[in-house]
């Protein structure tokens, strides 16, 4: 059930608005089940000049939706976007959920936005009635005017702000949402609001914040996970020019959350000044148990792991049964190993500590999760915390966390002033919450023509979990359903098993998250029973997938994570996921290219995120082995699409991250230290090592809206095996590709 | 000591010391923050400015390897964002989260001066410098391509 209510000017995102504007608070109460319950949503005001004026509630870092989402409320306001100002709202739990993550701000806020316009246009068509003397029905909002038709009437929506602010607010059934060939907006391909800025250099991001007095902090932090400051000799900083001081951070009490490391900070004049007086502290630490922490000894406990039987997660049929009675099996082992997110712009923030509260200016993908943070770290209350978001350059889920924010919030209390900290690179790469590193076991007995009649998958990694429950050892419910329990073949004999791993390094969520082992390894798995049947990949998948039909899941011991979705309003439907594979293939024109020695084809089709997204990477492998991708094309059933050209180029990014992880992407540590530092060892595409060319084929659909930012991530690594394989013969099970001679 | 340059046009002075690359004495000494770090170390582009005309990684360049000289940085491009590329830029909706953009707009300017009609080697062997981690490169290849369109067709009116 959705409310509509009029609040106060003075809640509406502290900022000015011009007197007497109109503003609306539209809250929704979610479903049951769902997690928050009175969520405002969006506010709109409306000033008398006329300009309408949208919150951005949600962050942006590049998707496009602090424009997209304001279309949405406009195109309902039936506003003239000329008109329209978009505010980026301060952190605020009246706004519903901030968190920019998990592809689903469209998803959630779609309704709720349409809702927002569409009243505050049925109050100004109700205040023209009445200044008019006519009946509201045959007043009608179009393009930023009221128009009475019959008399030709027409009024400006800021000529009537006046009167419908002493409107009633109407109920939502009393709503008329526009139909779909009235949308101006949505559908439809606007330029979003920073373009233009962009290509000037105009976008401010979280390291362009400043506040006035501020200091720059350069921090060295514990150089293994948990390690302890011993001591430290600052004797040789102070001598740096333009180096004020340096301070202590205290380390973070298990679990570490998004607490900060700890360290200690250089502060300074300037950005230079810092990070040289950086380099001449001496520091020495307590490791503590993850000073011994070793990648190459962990991934072979991980592969040891995964040939035990671990804890049941999903269990259909009877797979032992069937093994034992099988005439052919297929087994293989896949690794994907830690991988930084490393966005464009580090993590910066710059706050200011005064009289027992905190500013900051920070980029973030969710304000509230900073205001928790920082008033954890400050012992204060979080309505004690204003959080201003910037632009954010790229996030990927690493500005979900907002460590940084505290670090920058507890060094201005103790310098007493405000204090600006930006992440080196080479901090950002040592000091991620890492995507995890998995082992995946898969084990398929096989019919006479190839088709498994069970299916055995067994994965450890270490859990995201351990972020807030430090002995954390078994996948979160959303880990396990990321294309994982909710495997959707038609296979009559299927269990999934996890294993229990501890973390040594901070474990977070990376665009498309734990969807990227577990499609690696499924989809290379499938990949190497249609080529052990001899079967072509398109067939064989339209076949795994067997008849249309909705699939029910229903894993052991937890529910079906399905982004906290309902299976009736989102399920997992085998029509959809075959359709973007007949798609895509068709597109790429798959049939009529077979594989020769050094080209070749190579297709993955997944679900995430609600989304069905089919790959097909065309690889070109040199003589000396090298790997370029001449094309990508990808077709994706998302249900609803707001802004198609936005959605393109989601689905083009999430191609070339996808080749970075494929080719390239590795994190490990040795001595419990992350041996890479800067874009020379941990490298990500470039424009000669990225798709060439991709081809985003969009389904048209009335589904609902299911998200865009991550489901295009999956399909790539496995796509890219695939095409390797048919290219040279040569089965690739372990991320990254590179670390795989080809010749 | 002071320092003396010109930063897109006009003469600056600034008193840091000398090793300070052009980067933060861009952004933090003379508040030009459309030049963005994203390394530090000369591998992402991000910062690239021009130092008379040719593209230079501010993030490794001290600042008294420009005393004297004249530094371009996106906000000097072009009087109101008119040059080809950023009118070619939102032709084809090129920026993402748009951090790399100024970066990729600067390392092609210079390309485009030396080389006003490249190929698509010869764009990726430009630019192969300039990350972006959100993966807009095809869109930026075909900007390049447009904005070289809009430049010859600029100079063949001019010469009409
Ligand atoms: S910041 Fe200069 S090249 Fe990366
Ligand atoms: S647009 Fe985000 S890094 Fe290039």
């Amino acid at each position: 059930m959705n409310r509509v209510d009029k609040v106060s000017r003075r809640g509406f995102l502290g900022t000015a608005i011009g007197a007497g504007a109109l503003v609306l608070g539209v809250q929704i109460n979610e479903a049951e089940g769902a997690t928050p319950a009175w969520m405002p949503s969006v506010y709109l005001g409306i000033e008398p000049n006329g300009t309408a004026v949208i919150v951005a509630h949600r962050s942006e870092m590049g998707t496009g939706i602090r424009s997209v989402l304001p279309m949405v409320v406009a195109d309902e306001l039936e506003a003239d976007w000329k008109k329209v100002r978009v505010e980026q709202a301060i952190g605020d739990t009246k706004y519903g959920s901030q968190n920019t993550d998990g592809s689903c701000s469209i998803r959630d806020f779609y309704d709720a936005m349409r809702e927002a316009g569409a009243t505050a246009r049925l109050m100004l068509e109700q205040a023209a009635a009445k200044k008019w003397n006519v009946p509201s029905a045959e007043c009608k909002g179009q393009n930023h005017f009221v128009v009475h038709s019959k008399s030709g009437k027409k009024a400006a929506y800021g000529e009537l702000v006046k009167v419908a602010s002493t409107l009633p607010v109407p109920k939502k059934a009393d709503l008329r949402l526009k139909p779909e060939s009235e949308f101006r907006y949505i559908g439809k391909e606007l330029p979003t609001i920073d373009q233009a800025d962009h290509t000037r250099g105009a976008g401010k991001f979280g390291i362009d914040a400043k506040m006035p007095g501020m200091l720059y902090a350069s921090i060295e932090r514990p150089p293994v996970y948990g390690a302890k400051l011993r001591s430290f000799d600052d004797a040789a900083v102070k001598g740096v020019k333009g180096v004020v001081r340096t301070a202590t951070i205290e380390g973070f009490k298990p679990p570490h959350m998004f607490q900060a490391l700890g360290g200690v900070a250089v502060l300074a004049d300037s950005t230079w000044a810092a990070a040289q007086g950086r380099k001449k502290l001496k520091v020495e630490w307590d490791l503590g148990p993850n000073g011994s922490f070793d990648s190459a000894k962990e991934k072979a406990e991980i592969l040891a792991k995964i040939k035990q039987p671990g804890k049941v997660v999903r269990n259909v049929g009877d797979v032992d049964k069937a093994f034992a009675g099988a005439g052919k099996v297929h087994e293989a082992s896949y690794y994907v190993p830690l991988l930084s997110h490393a966005p464009m712009e580090p993590p910066a923030a710059v706050a200011e500590w005064r009289d027992g509260k905190v500013v900051t200016y920070a980029a973030t993908q969710n304000p509230q999760a900073v205001q928790e943070a920082v008033a954890g770290a400050m012992g204060i209350k979080k309505e004690d915390v204003t959080c201003h978001v910037t632009l954010l350059g790229g996030g990927f889920g690493r500005k979900s966390k907002p460590d940084y924010v505290c670090e920058a919030a507890m060094l201005s209390k103790q310098v007493g002033k405000p204090v600006k900290v930006v992440w080196s690179r080479e901090d950002d790469i040592k000091f991620d919450f890492y995507h995890a590193n998995a082992g995946m076991y898969m084990k398929a007995a096989l019919d006479a023509k190839g088709k498994p009649t069970a299916w055995l998958h067994r994965s450890v990694f270490p859990s995201i979990g351990s972020t807030f429950d430090a002995s954390a050892e078994y996948g979160q419910e959303f880990e396990m359903g990321m294309g994982w329990v909710d495997l959707p073949y038609a296979i009559p004999n299927h269990r999934a098993e996890n294993g229990a791993h501890k973390n040594h390094v901070r474990i977070g969520w990376m665009r498309a998250v734990a969807h990227i082992y577990h499609a690696f390894a499924i989809h290379s798995f499938v990949d190497e029973l249609a080529a052990a049947a001899n079967r072509d990949r398109v067939e064989y998948i339209l076949d795994l997938l067997g008849p249309d039909r909705n699939v029910p899941i229903e894993p052991v011991g937890m529910k079906y994570w399905n982004n906290d979705q309902d299976q009736t309003k989102f399920p997992v439907d085998t029509a959809r996921l075959k359709r973007v594979v007949q798609l895509v293939a068709e597109k790429s024109g798959w049939a009529n290219k077979k594989p020769t020695k050094g080209r070749a084809l190579g297709i993955a089709a997944h679900r995430s995120f609600l989304t069905y997204v089919a790959a097909v990477v065309e690889v070109e492998v040199d003589d000396r082995g090298r790997v370029t991708i001449p094309r990508v094309d990808i077709a994706v059933d998302a249900g609803q699409i707001i802004n198609p050209e936005r959605a393109r180029s989601q689905i083009e990014g999430a191609a070339v991250f996808g080749t970075s992880l494929a080719m390239m992407g590795e994190i490990t540590a040795a001595d419990g230290r992350i041996v890479q530092s800067n874009f020379n060892n941990y490298p990500v595409a470039r424009i000669n090592e990225a798709p060439k060319v991709t081809h985003v084929h969009l389904v048209p659909s009335k589904a609902p809206a299911a998200g865009i930012g991550e489901p295009g991530v999956p399909p790539i690594a496995p796509a890219i095996t695939s095409a390797i394989f048919a290219a040279t013969g040569k089965r690739i099970r372990e991320l990254p590709i590179r670390k795989t001679k080809l010749v | 000591m002071a320092i003396r340059l010109n930063v897109n046009g006009k003469p600056v002075s600034v008193d840091v010391p000398a090793n300070m690359p052009l980067l933060w004495v861009l952004r933090d000494e003379l508040e030009q923050c459309g030049t963005k770090f994203g390394c530090g170390a000369g591998l992402c582009g991000a910062c690239t400015v021009h130092q008379d005309g040719v593209p230079v990684r501010s993030c490794v360049t001290p600042v008294s390897a420009v005393a004297g000289k004249s530094v371009t940085t996106i906000e000097g491009l072009s009087p109101n964002a008119t040059h080809p590329l950023q009118q070619a830029w939102l032709e084809f909706d090129v920026p993402q989260c748009g951090y790399c953009q100024a970066g990729q707009i600067m390392t092609a300017a210079a390309l485009l001066e030396k080389n006003p009609k490249p190929t698509d080697a010869e764009i990726d062997a430009a630019m192969d410098g300039n990350l972006c981690r959100c993966g807009t490169y095809i869109r930026i290849r075909k900007a390049i391509h447009r904005a070289a369109e809009l430049t010859r067709a600029a100079k063949t009116n001019r010469e009409e």
